[in-house]
């Protein structure tokens, strides 16, 4: 029997595989031919606005309260909170502004331009309005970091800065009488 | 034609079967064992074939494990994550909530680079590529077939840390893959998750692998984060 009509149909199917592997479907990152620009990924219609995502609050999207930097923090500010800040500044900060905030981190050893300290009297002094700005718009030389770190992520960084600052300013007045015997016993 | 004791004839002469005394045998008797020890021998070579094969599927050839691919930019792990100690998340932002880890933009890269080698010819397609907004292509080092399906956030909120897949991207001058990424090296994982969960906050450690920790305490981790072994076809081909 002659069964080269066999092994051609065998060697065709083995041959349609890719057609499972590759399908005509756009993955996320995926070149595309279809649009003019190349990316699968597509970026927002300019001028228009997602579901959901009508950004009214200045409070929260802009971090003003009457068109000045927000004195308070749109959200409540608890442990959690300021832990989630904590991951995110080491995430996308520390590596310039170092893990205390001096701005001596590991980017800046090997060339990158040092950030101010955040210790500064006049940081000190800018209310959370101002880093959420910082963070949304950059400031100088410093890129924004709105494309990566959500509105509400933005806010956790500022509180956990302010706290960083306080850190290393804080009095023992600070401290809840309740919790000062604890303090000093830990630092005896 | 027939074959009668390696003997060639034809059909007319099979009816009576008289042989000549004097024709001499062609083959010797002891050729038996020859072609007994041949068809043993096909056996073992369709065997040795097959498992060549299978050795083939599996060879770094065929799955890319260990080999270096070349990219436009040559973005080092080495150098940021080893060298600089960035989290994965500077760069692959999406990678806790989403299918895809996520790919930075040149946009990213400018962070730093807007400020050092910032004149370095090697990093040319970056510059050229934030001021005109136009995509840097990557080679794709990983890349499952569409017909399976793959999320990172799961595997990254139960414990699973990158360099159980990855391996050691701190290490790596250009990217490689770390692992087949065949069914079975999946199923090898899906079928006992429990031995391959780490503390969810060294995840993005890209010194931590989970096998650092004993036994007891990656079970009782596992317990912790209610991990399943899933292992139905639906899970990965839906
Ligand atoms: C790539 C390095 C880099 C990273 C990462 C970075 N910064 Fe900066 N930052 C700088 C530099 C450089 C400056 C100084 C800019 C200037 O004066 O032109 C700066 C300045 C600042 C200032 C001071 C602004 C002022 O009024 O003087 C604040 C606040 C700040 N950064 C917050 C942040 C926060 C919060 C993050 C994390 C979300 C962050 N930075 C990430 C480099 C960085
Ligand atoms: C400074 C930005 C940056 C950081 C930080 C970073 N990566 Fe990457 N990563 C990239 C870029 C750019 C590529 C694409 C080029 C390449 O493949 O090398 C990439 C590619 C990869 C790929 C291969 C993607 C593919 O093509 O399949 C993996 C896996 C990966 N990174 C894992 C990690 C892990 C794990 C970490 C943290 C330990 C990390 N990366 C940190 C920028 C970064
Ligand atoms: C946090 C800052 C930072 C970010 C973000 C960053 N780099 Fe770098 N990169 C550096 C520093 C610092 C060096 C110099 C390394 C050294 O001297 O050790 C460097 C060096 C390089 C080099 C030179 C070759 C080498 O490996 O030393 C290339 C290429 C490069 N980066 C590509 C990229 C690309 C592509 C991206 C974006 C995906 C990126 N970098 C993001 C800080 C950064
Ligand atoms: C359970 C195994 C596993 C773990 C854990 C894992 N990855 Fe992956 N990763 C994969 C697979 C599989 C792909 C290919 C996905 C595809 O082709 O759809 C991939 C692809 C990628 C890519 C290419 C872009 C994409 O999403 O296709 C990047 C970047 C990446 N991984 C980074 C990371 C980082 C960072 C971590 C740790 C936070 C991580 N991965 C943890 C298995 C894993
Ligand atoms: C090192 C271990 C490990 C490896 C390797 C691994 N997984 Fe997983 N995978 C897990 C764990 C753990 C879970 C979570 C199980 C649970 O729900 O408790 C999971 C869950 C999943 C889910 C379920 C997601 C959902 O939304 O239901 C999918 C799909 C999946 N994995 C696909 C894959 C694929 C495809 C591969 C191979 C490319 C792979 N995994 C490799 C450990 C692994
Ligand atoms: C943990 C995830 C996972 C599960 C569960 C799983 N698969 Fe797969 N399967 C994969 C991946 C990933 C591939 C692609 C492997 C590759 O790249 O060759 C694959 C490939 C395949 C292929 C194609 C093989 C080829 O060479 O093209 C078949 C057929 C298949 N799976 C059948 C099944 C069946 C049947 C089951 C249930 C018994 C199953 N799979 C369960 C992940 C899974």
């Amino acid at each position: 029997m002659n069964r080269f009509p066999l092994i051609l149909v065998l060697l065709v199917m083995a041959a349609c595989r890719q057609d499972m592997h590759d399908q005509a479907k756009l993955e996320a990152y995926e070149s595309s031919e279809f649009f003019a620009d190349g990316r699968a990924v597509r970026p927002q219609v300019e001028g228009t606005v997602a579901r959901g995502q009508l950004r009214l609050d200045d409070h929260l999207y802009r971090g003003l309260q009457d068109g000045a930097p927000a004195v308070d923090y749109p959200m409540t500010v608890d442990r959690a909170f300021l832990e989630r800040g904590q991951s995110r500044y080491q995430i996308f900060c520390a590596i310039c502004h170092d893990a205390t905030g001096f701005g001596q981190g590991m980017a800046v050893q090997r060339g990158v331009k040092a950030p101010t300290s955040l210790h500064i009297d006049r940081l000190r002094e800018s209310p959370p309005g101002y880093f959420f700005d910082v963070i949304t718009n950059g400031y100088g030389s410093m890129y924004d970091y709105s494309d990566r770190i959500p509105v509400e992520d933005r806010w956790a960084i500022t509180a956990y800065v302010k706290a960083l600052q306080l850190s290393r300013h804080a009095s023992i007045d600070d401290v809840p009488a309740s919790e000062r015997g604890s303090l000093e016993e830990s630092l005896r | 034609m027939h074959l009668v004791h390696g003997v060639a004839t034809t059909s007319e002469s099979l009816g009576s079967p008289t042989f000549p005394k004097s024709m001499a045998q062609i083959f010797h008797p002891s050729l038996n064992t020859v072609s007994r020890a041949t068809i043993f021998g096909a056996v073992f070579i369709l065997g040795a074939a097959a498992f060549g094969w299978d050795s083939l599927l599996r060879s770094p050839y065929v799955t890319q494990v260990g080999v270096a691919r070349d990219q436009p930019v040559p973005f080092s792990h080495k150098h940021h994550v080893g060298g600089l100690g960035m989290d994965c998340r500077y760069c692959h932002s999406y990678v806790e909530e989403s299918s895809s880890a996520g790919m930075p933009s040149t946009k990213v890269c400018m962070t730093c680079h807007s400020m050092v080698w910032n004149d370095s010819e090697m990093l040319a397609p970056v510059r050229e590529s934030y001021a005109e907004d136009r995509s840097i292509e990557w080679t794709r080092v990983h890349d499952l077939p569409d017909f399976a399906y793959f999320d990172h956030s799961i595997h990254i909120s139960k414990g699973v840390s990158c360099t159980s897949c990855h391996g050691a991207v701190n290490e790596m001058p250009l990217m490689w893959r770390e692992a087949s990424l065949q069914m079975d090296w999946c199923l090898s994982c899906h079928r006992d998750p429990q031995k391959y969960i780490g503390p969810r906050d060294r995840v993005f450690d890209p010194d931590f692998h989970p096998f650092d920790l004993d036994l007891e305490t990656r079970q009782a981790l596992a317990e912790e984060n209610r991990v399943e072994s899933l292992i139905n076809c639906s899970v990965c081909h839906r």
